[in-house]
Protein backbone atom coordinates (compact mmCIF):
# COMPACT_ATOMS: atom_id res chain seq x y z
CA UNK A 1 0.00 0.00 0.00
CA UNK A 2 1.33 3.42 -0.91
CA UNK A 3 1.06 6.60 1.12
CA UNK A 4 -1.66 9.27 0.96
CA UNK A 5 -0.14 11.60 3.51
CA UNK A 6 0.09 15.21 2.27
CA UNK A 7 3.76 15.87 1.46
CA UNK A 8 3.61 19.25 3.22
CA UNK A 9 3.37 17.39 6.55
CA UNK A 10 6.61 15.60 5.72
CA UNK A 11 8.42 18.84 4.90
CA UNK A 12 7.16 20.43 8.11
CA UNK A 13 8.07 17.44 10.26
CA UNK A 14 11.45 16.53 8.78
CA UNK A 15 12.67 19.70 7.00
CA UNK A 16 14.68 21.00 9.99
CA UNK A 17 16.34 17.63 10.66
CA UNK A 18 17.38 17.25 7.03
CA UNK A 19 18.79 20.79 6.95
CA UNK A 20 20.98 19.99 9.99
CA UNK A 21 22.23 16.83 8.27
CA UNK A 22 23.06 18.72 5.06
CA UNK A 23 24.77 21.54 6.94
CA UNK A 24 26.83 19.12 9.02
CA UNK A 25 28.00 17.26 5.89
CA UNK A 26 28.49 20.21 3.54
CA UNK A 27 28.80 23.26 5.79
CA UNK A 28 26.11 25.86 6.45
CA UNK A 29 25.86 27.48 3.05
CA UNK A 30 24.54 27.31 -0.48
CA UNK A 31 25.62 23.67 -1.00
CA UNK A 32 23.60 22.54 2.02
CA UNK A 33 20.60 24.50 0.75
CA UNK A 34 20.97 22.80 -2.65
CA UNK A 35 21.22 19.36 -1.04
CA UNK A 36 18.08 20.07 1.02
CA UNK A 37 16.16 21.18 -2.08
CA UNK A 38 17.33 18.19 -4.13
CA UNK A 39 16.41 15.84 -1.29
CA UNK A 40 12.83 17.06 -0.94
CA UNK A 41 12.31 17.32 -4.70
CA UNK A 42 13.43 13.69 -5.13
CA UNK A 43 11.28 12.68 -2.16
CA UNK A 44 8.26 14.47 -3.62
CA UNK A 45 8.79 12.64 -6.91
CA UNK A 46 8.90 9.24 -5.19
CA UNK A 47 6.26 10.07 -2.57
CA UNK A 48 3.03 8.65 -4.08
CA UNK A 49 4.71 5.27 -4.73
CA UNK A 50 6.48 5.02 -1.39
CA UNK A 51 5.52 1.97 0.64
CA UNK A 52 3.20 2.98 3.49
CA UNK A 53 5.37 1.20 6.06
CA UNK A 54 8.49 3.23 5.24
CA UNK A 55 10.28 5.02 8.08
CA UNK A 56 10.16 8.54 6.58
CA UNK A 57 12.91 9.97 8.75
CA UNK A 58 15.47 7.28 7.84
CA UNK A 59 14.40 7.31 4.19
CA UNK A 60 14.87 11.08 3.91
CA UNK A 61 18.27 10.97 5.64
CA UNK A 62 19.41 8.32 3.12
CA UNK A 63 18.16 10.44 0.20
CA UNK A 64 19.94 13.47 1.70
CA UNK A 65 23.15 11.46 2.04
CA UNK A 66 23.07 10.59 -1.69
CA UNK A 67 22.44 14.24 -2.62
CA UNK A 68 25.33 15.36 -0.39
CA UNK A 69 27.62 12.80 -2.06
CA UNK A 70 26.58 14.15 -5.48
CA UNK A 71 27.49 17.66 -4.39
CA UNK A 72 30.81 16.56 -2.87
CA UNK A 73 31.69 14.82 -6.16
CA UNK A 74 30.82 17.96 -8.10
CA UNK A 75 33.03 19.95 -5.71
CA UNK A 76 35.99 17.67 -6.48
CA UNK A 77 35.54 18.25 -10.20
CA UNK A 78 35.30 21.98 -9.61
CA UNK A 79 37.86 23.09 -7.00
CA UNK A 80 36.49 25.57 -4.49
CA UNK A 81 38.25 27.62 -1.82
CA UNK A 82 39.17 25.69 1.33
CA UNK A 83 36.83 27.79 3.43
CA UNK A 84 33.83 26.48 1.48
CA UNK A 85 32.50 24.78 4.60
CA UNK A 86 31.85 28.17 6.14
CA UNK A 87 30.53 29.84 3.03
CA UNK A 88 27.22 31.55 3.64
CA UNK A 89 27.47 31.75 7.41
CA UNK A 90 27.39 35.37 8.40
CA UNK A 91 29.24 36.29 11.60
CA UNK A 92 26.34 38.12 13.25
CA UNK A 93 24.08 35.07 13.22
CA UNK A 94 23.73 33.20 16.51
CA UNK A 95 24.07 29.73 14.97
CA UNK A 96 27.40 30.50 13.26
CA UNK A 97 29.47 29.27 16.20
CA UNK A 98 28.04 25.78 16.29
CA UNK A 99 28.23 25.27 12.52
CA UNK A 100 31.84 26.42 12.57
CA UNK A 101 32.52 23.93 15.38
CA UNK A 102 30.80 21.15 13.41
CA UNK A 103 32.78 22.05 10.28
CA UNK A 104 36.02 21.83 12.28
CA UNK A 105 35.39 18.21 13.38
CA UNK A 106 37.45 15.41 11.80
CA UNK A 107 35.46 13.91 8.91
CA UNK A 108 34.55 10.62 10.64
CA UNK A 109 33.19 12.45 13.68
CA UNK A 110 31.41 15.02 11.53
CA UNK A 111 29.61 12.35 9.46
CA UNK A 112 28.71 10.34 12.56
CA UNK A 113 27.26 13.50 14.15
CA UNK A 114 25.42 14.33 10.88
CA UNK A 115 23.71 11.02 10.20
CA UNK A 116 23.41 9.53 13.68
CA UNK A 117 23.08 12.46 16.05
CA UNK A 118 21.29 15.00 13.82
CA UNK A 119 19.71 12.56 11.35
CA UNK A 120 18.61 10.00 13.92
CA UNK A 121 19.88 6.99 11.95
CA UNK A 122 20.94 3.99 14.06
CA UNK A 123 24.69 3.26 14.38
CA UNK A 124 24.37 0.30 12.00
CA UNK A 125 22.79 2.34 9.19
CA UNK A 126 25.16 5.25 9.73
CA UNK A 127 28.05 2.77 9.44
CA UNK A 128 26.65 1.46 6.14
CA UNK A 129 26.30 4.97 4.72
CA UNK A 130 29.76 6.08 5.73
CA UNK A 131 31.67 2.86 5.06
CA UNK A 132 32.45 2.36 8.74
CA UNK A 133 31.50 -0.06 11.51
CA UNK A 134 28.78 0.43 14.14
CA UNK A 135 31.38 0.46 16.91
CA UNK A 136 33.50 3.08 15.15
CA UNK A 137 30.39 5.19 14.45
CA UNK A 138 29.34 5.03 18.10
CA UNK A 139 32.79 6.18 19.17
CA UNK A 140 33.09 8.87 16.51
CA UNK A 141 29.65 10.30 17.36
CA UNK A 142 30.34 10.52 21.08
CA UNK A 143 33.80 12.00 20.49
CA UNK A 144 32.30 14.48 18.07
CA UNK A 145 29.62 15.56 20.52
CA UNK A 146 32.22 15.88 23.30
CA UNK A 147 34.37 18.06 21.05
CA UNK A 148 31.37 20.23 20.15
CA UNK A 149 30.46 20.64 23.84
CA UNK A 150 34.02 21.73 24.63
CA UNK A 151 34.17 24.12 21.69
CA UNK A 152 30.83 25.70 22.54
CA UNK A 153 31.52 25.89 26.29
CA UNK A 154 34.85 27.56 25.52
CA UNK A 155 33.18 29.96 23.14
CA UNK A 156 30.43 30.88 25.62
CA UNK A 157 33.03 31.24 28.37
CA UNK A 158 35.17 33.50 26.21
CA UNK A 159 32.29 35.82 25.38
CA UNK A 160 31.92 38.60 27.93
CA UNK B 1 23.01 22.95 22.90
CA UNK B 2 24.83 20.68 20.43
CA UNK B 3 21.69 20.46 18.27
CA UNK B 4 21.73 23.79 16.44
CA UNK B 5 18.60 25.91 16.39
CA UNK B 6 17.53 26.82 12.86
CA UNK B 7 16.31 30.18 11.66
CA UNK B 8 12.64 29.77 10.58
CA UNK B 9 13.34 32.32 7.82
CA UNK B 10 15.95 29.95 6.30
CA UNK B 11 13.42 27.12 6.25
CA UNK B 12 10.82 29.41 4.70
CA UNK B 13 13.22 30.35 1.88
CA UNK B 14 13.94 26.66 1.27
CA UNK B 15 10.22 25.91 1.27
CA UNK B 16 9.62 28.56 -1.39
CA UNK B 17 12.45 27.07 -3.47
CA UNK B 18 10.86 23.64 -3.13
CA UNK B 19 7.49 24.95 -4.33
CA UNK B 20 9.22 26.63 -7.27
CA UNK B 21 11.19 23.50 -8.18
CA UNK B 22 8.17 21.23 -7.75
CA UNK B 23 6.05 23.47 -9.96
CA UNK B 24 8.73 23.58 -12.67
CA UNK B 25 9.05 19.77 -12.56
CA UNK B 26 5.27 19.26 -12.70
CA UNK B 27 5.31 17.62 -9.26
CA UNK B 28 2.97 19.96 -7.40
CA UNK B 29 -0.49 18.38 -7.80
CA UNK B 30 -2.30 20.29 -5.06
CA UNK B 31 -1.33 23.76 -3.82
CA UNK B 32 -2.97 25.25 -0.75
CA UNK B 33 -3.03 28.24 1.54
CA UNK B 34 -5.06 29.47 4.47
CA UNK B 35 -6.75 32.86 4.59
CA UNK B 36 -8.45 34.73 7.41
CA UNK B 37 -12.06 35.79 6.86
CA UNK B 38 -14.92 37.25 8.92
CA UNK B 39 -16.25 33.68 9.29
CA UNK B 40 -12.92 32.25 10.40
CA UNK B 41 -9.90 30.65 8.77
CA UNK B 42 -10.52 29.19 5.31
CA UNK B 43 -8.44 26.63 3.47
CA UNK B 44 -8.08 27.14 -0.29
CA UNK B 45 -6.68 24.35 -2.46
CA UNK B 46 -6.13 24.20 -6.19
CA UNK B 47 -4.89 21.82 -8.85
CA UNK B 48 -3.43 22.76 -12.23
CA UNK B 49 -7.03 22.97 -13.49
CA UNK B 50 -8.29 25.38 -10.88
CA UNK B 51 -9.69 25.87 -7.40
CA UNK B 52 -10.69 22.44 -6.12
CA UNK B 53 -11.57 22.96 -2.44
CA UNK B 54 -12.63 25.67 -0.03
CA UNK B 55 -12.84 24.41 3.54
CA UNK B 56 -13.80 25.86 6.91
CA UNK B 57 -11.58 25.61 9.98
CA UNK B 58 -14.46 23.68 11.61
CA UNK B 59 -13.84 20.83 9.16
CA UNK B 60 -10.26 20.51 10.43
CA UNK B 61 -7.56 21.84 8.09
CA UNK B 62 -5.28 18.80 8.49
CA UNK B 63 -8.18 16.38 8.01
CA UNK B 64 -9.22 18.15 4.80
CA UNK B 65 -5.64 18.01 3.48
CA UNK B 66 -5.49 14.30 4.29
CA UNK B 67 -8.71 13.75 2.35
CA UNK B 68 -7.22 15.64 -0.61
CA UNK B 69 -4.18 13.37 -0.32
CA UNK B 70 -6.43 10.33 -0.61
CA UNK B 71 -8.78 11.57 -3.29
CA UNK B 72 -6.49 13.67 -5.51
CA UNK B 73 -2.78 13.23 -4.85
CA UNK B 74 -0.45 13.30 -1.83
CA UNK B 75 1.85 15.68 -3.75
CA UNK B 76 0.48 18.58 -1.72
CA UNK B 77 2.42 21.68 -0.69
CA UNK B 78 1.57 24.98 0.95
CA UNK B 79 2.01 27.38 -1.96
CA UNK B 80 0.29 30.69 -1.14
CA UNK B 81 1.06 32.51 -4.39
CA UNK B 82 -0.72 29.82 -6.41
CA UNK B 83 -3.92 30.85 -4.61
CA UNK B 84 -3.44 34.63 -4.83
CA UNK B 85 -6.27 35.15 -7.30
CA UNK B 86 -8.80 33.19 -5.25
CA UNK B 87 -7.63 34.86 -2.02
CA UNK B 88 -8.01 38.33 -3.51
CA UNK B 89 -11.51 37.62 -4.84
CA UNK B 90 -12.66 36.14 -1.54
CA UNK B 91 -11.30 39.18 0.27
CA UNK B 92 -13.26 41.43 -2.09
CA UNK B 93 -16.37 39.30 -1.53
CA UNK B 94 -16.11 39.61 2.25
CA UNK B 95 -15.68 43.38 1.92
CA UNK B 96 -18.90 43.48 -0.09
CA UNK B 97 -16.99 44.58 -3.19
CA UNK B 98 -17.60 41.42 -5.23
CA UNK B 99 -20.85 39.60 -6.01
CA UNK B 100 -19.54 36.88 -8.35
CA UNK B 101 -16.29 34.93 -8.65
CA UNK B 102 -14.20 34.74 -11.78
CA UNK B 103 -12.02 31.68 -11.11
CA UNK B 104 -11.12 28.45 -12.86
CA UNK B 105 -12.71 25.60 -10.92
CA UNK B 106 -11.76 21.92 -10.79
CA UNK B 107 -14.76 19.68 -10.07
CA UNK B 108 -12.57 16.63 -9.40
CA UNK B 109 -14.14 16.16 -5.95
CA UNK B 110 -17.71 15.96 -7.29
CA UNK B 111 -19.41 13.35 -9.39
CA UNK B 112 -22.77 12.78 -11.08
CA UNK B 113 -25.90 14.61 -9.96
CA UNK B 114 -24.07 16.24 -7.03
CA UNK B 115 -21.62 17.88 -9.43
CA UNK B 116 -24.56 18.99 -11.58
CA UNK B 117 -26.30 20.61 -8.59
CA UNK B 118 -23.12 22.22 -7.27
CA UNK B 119 -22.24 23.71 -10.66
CA UNK B 120 -25.70 25.31 -10.87
CA UNK B 121 -25.66 26.93 -7.42
CA UNK B 122 -24.29 30.09 -9.04
CA UNK B 123 -27.66 30.45 -10.80
CA UNK B 124 -29.05 31.70 -7.47
CA UNK B 125 -28.23 35.42 -7.60
CA UNK B 126 -26.14 37.21 -4.97
CA UNK B 127 -28.38 38.33 -2.13
CA UNK B 128 -31.19 35.90 -3.07
CA UNK B 129 -32.06 32.50 -1.64
CA UNK B 130 -33.83 29.38 -2.93
CA UNK B 131 -35.28 26.31 -1.26
CA UNK B 132 -33.88 22.82 -1.82
CA UNK B 133 -37.10 22.04 -3.73
CA UNK B 134 -36.76 25.11 -5.94
CA UNK B 135 -33.19 24.13 -6.83
CA UNK B 136 -34.35 20.59 -7.67
CA UNK B 137 -37.19 21.94 -9.84
CA UNK B 138 -34.86 24.39 -11.61
CA UNK B 139 -32.68 21.41 -12.57
CA UNK B 140 -35.75 19.68 -14.06
CA UNK B 141 -35.88 17.09 -11.30
CA UNK B 142 -38.40 18.35 -8.70
CA UNK B 143 -38.37 15.09 -6.74
CA UNK B 144 -34.63 15.29 -6.08
CA UNK B 145 -34.97 17.46 -2.97
CA UNK B 146 -32.91 15.14 -0.78
CA UNK B 147 -30.24 14.78 -3.47
CA UNK B 148 -29.99 18.57 -3.64
CA UNK B 149 -29.59 18.63 0.14
CA UNK B 150 -26.79 16.08 -0.09
CA UNK B 151 -25.12 18.02 -2.89
CA UNK B 152 -25.16 21.18 -0.77
CA UNK B 153 -23.86 19.34 2.30
CA UNK B 154 -20.93 17.91 0.30
CA UNK B 155 -20.17 21.04 -1.75
CA UNK B 156 -16.35 21.09 -2.07
CA UNK B 157 -16.35 24.79 -3.01
CA UNK B 158 -18.58 26.59 -0.50
CA UNK B 159 -18.91 30.39 -0.83
CA UNK B 160 -17.65 30.22 -4.44
CA UNK B 161 -20.46 27.79 -5.31
CA UNK B 162 -23.01 29.45 -3.02
CA UNK B 163 -24.74 26.59 -1.22
CA UNK B 164 -25.34 29.06 1.61
CA UNK B 165 -28.14 30.55 -0.56
CA UNK B 166 -30.14 27.32 -0.34
CA UNK B 167 -32.58 27.16 2.58
CA UNK B 168 -35.33 24.86 3.83
CA UNK B 169 -38.82 25.28 2.33
CA UNK B 170 -40.03 27.00 5.53
CA UNK B 171 -37.23 29.56 5.23
CA UNK B 172 -35.16 28.13 8.08
CA UNK B 173 -31.42 27.90 7.53
CA UNK B 174 -30.81 24.18 7.09
CA UNK B 175 -27.32 22.83 7.66
CA UNK B 176 -23.94 24.21 6.63
CA UNK B 177 -20.45 22.70 6.73
CA UNK B 178 -19.07 25.92 8.19
CA UNK B 179 -21.82 26.04 10.83
CA UNK B 180 -25.16 27.86 10.76
CA UNK B 181 -23.57 31.02 12.20
CA UNK B 182 -21.32 31.22 9.13
CA UNK B 183 -24.28 30.58 6.82
CA UNK B 184 -26.36 33.37 8.31
CA UNK B 185 -23.32 35.69 8.33
CA UNK B 186 -22.88 35.15 4.57
CA UNK B 187 -26.59 35.82 3.95
CA UNK B 188 -26.44 39.02 6.03
CA UNK B 189 -23.34 40.12 4.12
CA UNK B 190 -25.13 39.60 0.81
CA UNK B 191 -28.17 41.55 2.02
CA UNK B 192 -25.83 44.42 2.76
CA UNK B 193 -26.42 44.23 6.52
Amino acid sequence: MSTNQPFEQVVREHGPRILRVCRAVLGAGADADDAWSETFLAALRAWPDLDAGTNHEAWLVRVAQRKCIDILRARKRLPVPSDALLEGTSPQRPDTTIWAAVAALPEKQRLAVAYHYYGGLPHTETAELTGSTPTAVRRAASEGIATLRRALAHDVGATP
Amino acid sequence: MTIPALDPADLEVLHRRLVHGATAAGLLDVAYREIESPIGTLLLASTARGLVRVAFAAEGIEEVLETLGQRLSPRILRAPTRLDRAATQLDEYFRGARTAFDLDLDDALSTGFRAHVQAHLIDIPYGATASYGQVAAALGNPKAVRAVGTACATNPLPIVQPCHRVLRADGSLGGYLGGTAAKSALLRLERGE
